[in-house]
C-alpha cells in the first residue's frame, strides 16, 4: 500500500532518535558500569565487577535503594487510595460536573514540579503555614520538626505530585466499563457494594496496575523532592547517583547503580504489563 | 381435515388472559427526559405466565418502559405494582425481575458458569445449591459444554443462551427481554424464537419481550402491546390485533393492509369506487382491508353479497406460496391483493371482498 521510500521516511527519524538518545547512552552506561576510576581521577577502561561488588558491600547504597523503594511503595499506596475513589466518583457519580472536575484534577500537572515542591516547603517548614497554624490554635507549643526534611515530607509531596498519574489510567479504565454490566449486576440482585467488589473493581484492575506502575516508577527515580524536602533521612537513590556523577566524580559506580535501577524498572514494567493483560477482557 | 384439527388445538391452547392471576400492573406511567416526552400515560397489565410483547419502532419508548419495570429508570409519573408490592419504589436489586439485555451484558471477567451463578452468589445461596441450579440452568439452554469458557470465546447465539440462563436461574417472577434476538442472523433468530417460546412455556414465568419486529411479535406472543411515540395503540392477542386492528397505524405496522378512506351516509359506506352497506354512524371513516381478504374472481362468478371492483394489474411480486398484486382501480384507488400463486402475468382483473372484512379503524393521531 505504501511505497518503501515512504515507509523508510516515516520510520527513519524515530529510529535515529531512539538510537542516538536511548540505545547509545544505555550502551555507554552499561560499559561505564564495568570500568573504574583511577587515583588521579581518570576513567580506566579496564573491565571488572568492582562497582557491583561495592554496591553490595557498602551499606549506604543498598539501604538507600531499599528506602527509595519503601518511599515509592508508600507513595503508590497513597496515590491509589486518593486516586481510585476520585476516579470512581468522577466516572460514576459526577454527572454533568464530570468534565469540570476532570480538568481540576489535571490542572496541577500544568504547574511546574519545582513550584509544587517549594509550596510544600512553605507549608511544612518550622515557620511554615502548618506549624504556625498548629501553634496559633495551641495544638502544639513548638514547631513539629518531622514535618519537613524527612521521609514524611518526601512521601507527602510525591503523593501530591503523582496522584494524577495514578488517577488517569484508573479513570480511563472505569470509563471503559460498559454501564450495562453495572445494570446487569443490579438486575441480578447485587447491591451497589457487591457490584463494586464483584464487577467494577475487577474490571478496573488494568487501570490500577498502570496507575500504580506510574506512581512507583516515577517516585522511585525522583531526586528533586528528597533534595528539597528530604533532609539527610529522606535521601533517595537518585540523589546518590546525582552526586556520583557530580561532585564525587565516580561515573562508573553511578552507572552501575543506574543500571540496577533500570533493570528493576524494566522488570516492573514487564510484570505490570503481564498483569494488565491478564486482567483485560476487551 | 388435519389442518382444521391442528388449528383447533392451537386455539384451545390460547390462554384466556383475563382468567389468569395478575402479576404486574403498570398504572399511568409517564416518562420524560427534560423536555423530551418518551412515554405518556401507559397502563398495562401482565398476567402470570404470560408472554407479552411490547412492539414498537425505534424511538417508540419500548426500551424505556422496560427499563422502568427493571428499575434502571424512574418514571416521571405513575406506578408499577407487582401483586401487592409497589415495585417502582424498590431499587433494581430488590425486584424479583430479571433482564436479558440487548447486548447480553455478560461479565467478561467471569466464566460462563460464574456468570450464571452470579445472582445466586450475591444472594448468598449455599454452594451446593448454586452448583446444581447452575448446571441445571446451563443444560436447559444446552450450554453445559461451555461452562468453563469466557464469554468472549463463545458465539453471539451462545452468549444469548447464557444471558437467558443467567436470568432464569434466579427464578424471577418476571423476565424482561430487550430485543434479545436482534443481533442474531435470520436463521438462528427463527430458531431462537421457537426455543424461547417453548422455554417460556416450560418454566411458566411471565415474559415481557421488547422488539421492533412485528413478525417476531406475532410468532411468539400471547399478547402484543403496540407502542407508538410513547403511547399504546392497541393491546391484544396477535390474532385480534391482526384481524381487528384498532387504528390505522396498528393495521399498517402489523402485516400489510389496504387503508380505505371513506364516508358513511345513512348506512352506506362509500370509499371512492367502492360502496357497501354497514350499520355505522354517519361521518368520515377509515377501513383496513387485508390483501388476503381480496379475491381475484371470474367476471361471470355469481355475487353473494361481496363488493366488486374492476382494475388493471400494475405489479406482481412472487413470494413463493403467495403473490402480492397491485391493482389500479382508477379514481386514485390502488389495492394490494394477496393470492395463492396466480399462475402467470395478469392484466385486467375483477376483485371482490366481503364487507365484513373491511375493519373500521381509528385514524392514528399525528405524533412526533
Amino acid at each position: 500500500m505504501f511505497s518503501r521510500a515512504y515507509k523508510a521516511a516515516v520510520t527513519l527519524p524515530p529510529l535515529v532518535w531512539v538510537t542516538a538518545f536511548l540505545l547509545v547512552p544505555y550502551l555507554l552506561m552499561f560499559c561505564y558500569s564495568f570500568w573504574s576510576v583511577s587515583a588521579s581521577q581518570t576513567i580506566v577502561h579496564s573491565w571488572n565487577l568492582d562497582n557491583y561488588v561495592q554496591l553490595l558491600r557498602i551499606d549506604v547504597y543498598w539501604q538507600t535503594l531499599l528506602r527509595s523503594m519503601w518511599i515509592a511503595a508508600r507513595v503508590t499506596i497513597f496515590s491509589l487510595l486518593l486516586g481510585y475513589p476520585l476516579a470512581y466518583f468522577l466516572s460514576f457519580y459526577a454527572g454533568r460536573k464530570k468534565d469540570l472536575l476532570y480538568q481540576l484534577v489535571i490542572i496541577p500537572l500544568w504547574v511546574s514540579y519545582l513550584v509544587r515542591a517549594y509550596a510544600w516547603k512553605t507549608i511544612l517548614g518550622s515557620d511554615g503555614v502548618l506549624n504556625t497554624l498548629l501553634q496559633y490554635v495551641h495544638l502544639t507549643k513548638h514547631p513539629l520538626e518531622f514535618l519537613l526534611y524527612s521521609p514524611f515530607a518526601v512521601v507527602l509531596t510525591l503523593t501530591h505530585i503523582y496522584t494524577p498519574f495514578a488517577f488517569l489510567p484508573i479513570y480511563a479504565a472505569l470509563e471503559h466499563i460498559p454501564r450495562n454490566l453495572v445494570e446487569a449486576s443490579h438486575d441480578l440482585g447485587a447491591t451497589p457494594g457487591q457490584t463494586f467488589w464483584k464487577v467494577i473493581l475487577p474490571l478496573s484492575i488494568p487501570g490500577v496496575v498502570a496507575g500504580a506502575t506510574f506512581a512507583f516508577v516515577l517516585s522511585l527515580g525522583d531526586f528533586l523532592a528528597p533534595l528539597l524536602l528530604g533532609g539527610p533521612s529522606g535521601i533517595m537513590i537518585s540523589n546518590i547517583v546525582v552526586s556520583l556523577f557530580g561532585a564525587a566524580y565516580n561515573w562508573p559506580l553511578g552507572a552501575a547503580i543506574s543500571l540496577c535501577m533500570l533493570l528493576l524498572v524494566v522488570g516492573l514494567l514487564f510484570f505490570s504489563e503481564r498483569l494488565e493483560k491478564k486482567w483485560s477482557f476487551s | 381435515m388435519s389442518s382444521i384439527t391442528t388449528s383447533a388445538n392451537i386455539s384451545a391452547k390460547v390462554v384466556d388472559q383475563a382468567a389468569l392471576p395478575l402479576l404486574l400492573s403498570i398504572r399511568n406511567v409517564a416518562k420524560s427526559f427534560g423536555k423530551n416526552v418518551v412515554l405518556r400515560d401507559i397502563s398495562l397489565d401482565v398476567a402470570e405466565g404470560e408472554f407479552l410483547t411490547i412492539l414498537g419502532e425505534s424511538g417508540s419508548g419500548k426500551t424505556t418502559l422496560l427499563r422502568i419495570i427493571a428499575g434502571f429508570e424512574t418514571a416521571t409519573a405513575g406506578e408499577v405494582w407487582m401483586g401487592e408490592e409497589r415495585l417502582d419504589h424498590q431499587p433494581p436489586y430488590r425486584r424479583r425481575v430479571n433482564t436479558v439485555f440487548q447486548s447480553y451484558a455478560l461479565f467478561p471477567h467471569l466464566t460462563v458458569e460464574q456468570n450464571v451463578a452470579y445472582g445466586l452468589r450475591v444472594a448468598k445461596r449455599p454452594e451446593a445449591e448454586i452448583a446444581s441450579r447452575v448446571s441445571e440452568s446451563l443444560s436447559k439452554v444446552k450450554m453445559s459444554a461451555h461452562a468453563k469458557s469466557k464469554p468472549s470465546k463463545i458465539s453471539g447465539g451462545q452468549q444469548q443462551r447464557i444471558a437467558l440462563a443467567r436470568a432464569l436461574v434466579n427464578r424471577p417472577r418476571l423476565l424482561l427481554l430487550d430485543e434479545p434476538l436482534s443481533a442474531l442472523d435470520a436463521n438462528l433468530r427463527r430458531q431462537m424464537q421457537v426455543e424461547l417460546k417453548s422455554l417460556q412455556r416450560e418454566v411458566g414465568i411471565s415474559f415481557i419481550f421488547v422488539t421492533h419486529d412485528q413478525e417476531e411479535a406475532m410468532v411468539m406472543s400471547d399478547r402484543i402491546a403496540l407502542l407508538r411515540s410513547g403511547e399504546l395503540e392497541q393491546v391484544a392477542t396477535p390474532r385480534e390485533i391482526y384481524g381487528r386492528p384498532a387504528t390505522a397505524y396498528a393495521a399498517q405496522f402489523i402485516g400489510h393492509t389496504n387503508l380505505l378512506k371513506g364516508e358513511v351516509r345513512a348506512g352506506v359506506v362509500r370509499c371512492g369506487l367502492l360502496t357497501w352497506s354497514a350499520t355505522l354512524p354517519d361521518g368520515p371513516a377509515l377501513f383496513s382491508l387485508r390483501p388476503e381478504n381480496l379475491r381475484l374472481i371470474a367476471e361471470s362468478a355469481t355475487n353473494a353479497g361481496g363488493v366488486r371492483v374492476r382494475g388493471k394489474v400494475r405489479h406482481q411480486a412472487f413470494h413463493g406460496a403467495t403473490e402480492l398484486i397491485r391493482v389500479e382501480c382508477g379514481d386514485g384507488l390502488v389495492l394490494v391483493v394477496r393470492t395463492p400463486g396466480s399462475g402467470g402475468a395478469l392484466d385486467d382483473v375483477v376483485l371482490e371482498f366481503s364487507p365484513a372484512d373491511a375493519v373500521l379503524v381509528r385514524k392514528s393521531p399525528e405524533r412526533i
